[in-house]
């Protein structure tokens, strides 16, 4: 057997490559972006030719892994918690067409935000959409979660979804490798209206998803990664979820937890396991990371006088992550943490990189709106969204991929003068084209700038779905082409960016200034790939 | 036997190169590992962090648990005091002197050099005059992980094979400036532990 050193995404990423996967499908996100980027560079994935190439957003991600499904090839498709959001209505909707080929969403949560604009708790979507889900506690849990998750979907008829939260996404351990099963054939579904969500044809399927519930709850409570280990100190009783179980185990460094454990690591949550530790122990201690989902759903099945420790009654945070600290503390374990930190030492948050076009852009803006009141920036997310810290205070929103543009016509609706959106390239064509046509429908009086650096950068400089287009884009959407103004940003050309401002900002109506300079970061990996 | 690292620096100094060159010779020497990196939005310049554990028993957490750290090996020396809850009674800190300044506030050096000669057991290193002494200011990273060396139960020629393994398709010149980074590192720290 082959043990590699892998991070827990990569563990997925090979899980999926060894369960006969043909195909990924993804837009990069952290904690999610390394899945499909190990594949790019797999040897297997690129001997067999499995797809791998970057999705525009993660609704056609989606939508595209459950075509290969459909033609009865095995798919995955990846993306960050709040990618979820955007692929949503394909996600809830797979659940009622059900799958041909194995499917398997594997999502990342960023509990603490690390990198996101919150921190939700995908498995209330897995419950919501009524399938399984699978939480790894470990990378060889990752692995082999990924690995059989193809089958578990092709046997239940279901998609699954694999949840991950940060820590374990970004943690590398070594994993025991199992061997690399063949690809599906391909087939198509055996019922020709499967896929077809007519309400008369939804009914049915909605009915066949309820009527699977029963079996998924009988495979969690048969479940290999789902544990009961009892404990003689029958006072407390652990149930913990993921990643959670390691920081318990941390506390009892002899590997023998005086208390029952439940580990649940596939819902729907076992519910004869939860009525055993219901019934054999005094109180119980829910320690998962996220949101309070298993606890909620284990208040159900325990009596109202039952004494339930947990998120909501303050014995762990509401937010946050979860460290082995926090559970040691809600075991009532004393903490003897190091030395305090110095007060010299000051927060180190992130920064645009010496040299990057949004900078340039953001000097140019800054010059132009300082004869305004401020407020009047609306802007999106990516590298440029940094634009909101000294030394720029350059932006005054950032809430959702697209968002810049809807707001500030929305903003302009409501009277204010200038309403400029700053957005890059690949998030534009993520979710902004189709604000950019109601804005061109209405006419609406709106200056767009578009920070193109021909790569999705925060990321880590993937390719983008714009690269090449974002010009004949917004002339195909309608802005007429003159009032699509190209700058370079550079310190020299300076003078010209703030004149070109100017002018589209007193023009009456929709106007588009592509600000386009090659990420610092992306021009450097490309002249080292190229020597 | 059991060792658990904090390395510590800034978003692009490299300390995730540190950490791979730790967990490989860890990996060879048969030892479990887990190892905790920062990726995404701090790798901007921010203040990043990866926790290595490495052990000859079954490893539960992927974070270190407070006070906990038998060494917290930083890139940047107002980055090696970030950390230091997550240090033990008996812990070292081994830094690079070097300050990375990329915010306007950033404290006075020489206090930040005060405050770390205030620690029981530390290591201030100036990675960078030794790197170049060594041949090339860009080892640097490799005179930290020498550094380190004397305070993680690794053996000295699993790093001089991981070395190998990283720099051997760059030639033998490049193998041997690093391998006289690691040595130079590790005959430092030996002198002023």
């Amino acid at each position: 057997m082959q043990k590699q050193l892998l991070l827990g995404v990569e563990s997925i990423s090979q899980g999926a490559i060894d369960g006969g996967m043909s195909g990924v499908y993804a837009y990069p996100g952290t904690p999610s972006t390394e899945i499909l980027e190990y594949v790019q560079t797999s040897p297997v994935a690129i001997k067999r030719n499995l797809h791998r190439k970057w999705s525009s957003n993660e609704k056609t991600a989606y939508e595209s892994a459950l075509g290969m499904s459909y033609a009865g090839k095995r798919a995955m498709v990846c993306m960050k918690h709040v990618g979820l959001n955007v692929a949503a209505d394909a996600f809830i909707n797979s659940s009622i067409t059900g799958v041909n080929g194995g499917l398997m969403l594997a999502v990342a949560d960023d509990p603490s935000m690390h990198s996101s604009q919150n921190e939700q708790d995908s498995r209330f979507y897995g419950n919501f959409a009524q399938i399984a889900i699978f939480e790894p506690s470990s990378q060889q849990e990752a692995y082999d979660m990924a690995r059989e998750g193809f089958s578990f979907s092709e046997k239940t008829g279901l998609p699954v979804m694999l949840r991950i939260t940060t820590r374990l996404a970004h943690s590398r351990a070594g994993v025991i490798l199992s061997e690399c099963q063949d690809e599906n054939k391909g087939s198509l579904p055996k019922d020709d209206h499967q896929f077809v969500l007519l309400p008369a044809i939804a009914r049915k399927r909605y009915k066949l998803l309820l009527s699977k519930q029963s079996l998924l709850k009988e495979l969690s409570e048969k479940s290999c990664y789902n544990k009961y280990i009892p404990g003689k100190d029958k006072r407390l009783g652990i149930i913990c979820s993921g990643i959670a179980y390691n920081y318990l185990m941390e506390n009892f460094r002899d590997g023998e937890c005086p208390y029952s454990i439940l580990k649940i690591s596939q819902y729907p949550v076992p519910e004869k396991q939860v009525r055993k530790i219901d019934d054999e122990c005094d109180e119980i201690l829910v320690v998962e990371e996220g949101y309070p989902f298993v606890e909620e759903k284990v208040r159900g099945l325990m009596g109202r006088d039952k004494k339930i420790k947990g998120k909501f009654d303050g014995t762990l945070p509401r937010d946050g992550e979860l460290s082995p600290d926090l559970v040691g503390k809600a075991l009532g374990h004393s903490i003897s943490s190091g030395m305090s930190i110095p007060d010299l030492v000051v927060s180190r948050p992130p920064a645009l990189c010496a040299g990057c076009g949004h900078i340039d852009l953001y000097v140019a803006m800054n010059e132009v709106m300082a004869s305004y009141e401020k407020g009047h920036v609306f802007a999106d997310i990516g590298c440029y969204t940094l634009g909101a810290l000294p030394p720029y205070c350059a932006i005054n929103s950032c809430v959702d991929m697209g968002a810049s543009i809807t707001m500030a016509k929305g903003a302009s609706e409501a009277g204010l003068f200038p309403a400029v959106a700053v957005i890059g390239d690949s998030t534009f064509t993520h979710s902004g084209m189709t604000g950019l046509l109601d804005a061109v429908n209405e006419n609406s009086n709106i200056t767009v700038v578009i920070s193109d650096n021909e790569s999705v950068s925060m990321t880590g400089g993937q390719d983008s779905s714009a690269t090449g287009r974002v010009e004949s884009i917004c002339a195909g959407v309608g802005v007429d082409p003159k009032h699509i103004r190209v700058l370079i940003p550079l310190k020299k050309n300076h003078p010209e960016m703030v004149k070109v401002f100017q002018e589209e900002i007193a023009y009456t109506g929709i106007s588009v200034v592509i600000s386009r300079r090659i990420c610092i970061q992306r021009a450097a990996r490309m002249k080292k790939i190229k020597k | 036997m059991k060792s658990d690292i904090i390395l510590a620096g800034v978003g692009g100094q490299g300390v995730l190169s540190i950490a791979t060159a730790l967990g490989k010779a860890a990996v060879e020497g048969n030892l479990n590992l887990k190892q905790a990196e920062t990726h995404g939005m701090s790798q901007r310049g921010g203040a990043v962090v990866s926790h290595l554990r490495i052990s000859d028993t079954p490893i539960a957490s992927d974070l270190i648990p407070l006070g906990c750290a038998d060494l917290i090996l930083s890139e940047e020396p107002m980055e090696s005091l970030r950390y230091l809850p997550f240090l033990s009674k008996d812990g070292y800190v081994v830094t690079n002197t070097s300050p990375f300044v990329n915010v306007p506030n950033y404290p006075d050096a020489k206090k930040v050099m005060d405050e770390i000669k205030k620690l029981p057991h530390y290591v201030a290193i100036d990675a960078d005059a030794i790197a170049k002494k060594a041949g090339n200011v860009r080892a640097a990273n490799m005179v930290m992980l020498g550094a380190a060396s004397p305070f993680v139960d690794i053996e000295f020629s699993l790093l001089e094979d991981g070395i190998h393994a990283i720099f051997d398709r760059k030639g033998e010149d490049i193998v041997n400036m690093n391998l006289n980074a690691l040595r130079a590192g590790r005959d430092f720290a030996e002198k002023n532990r």
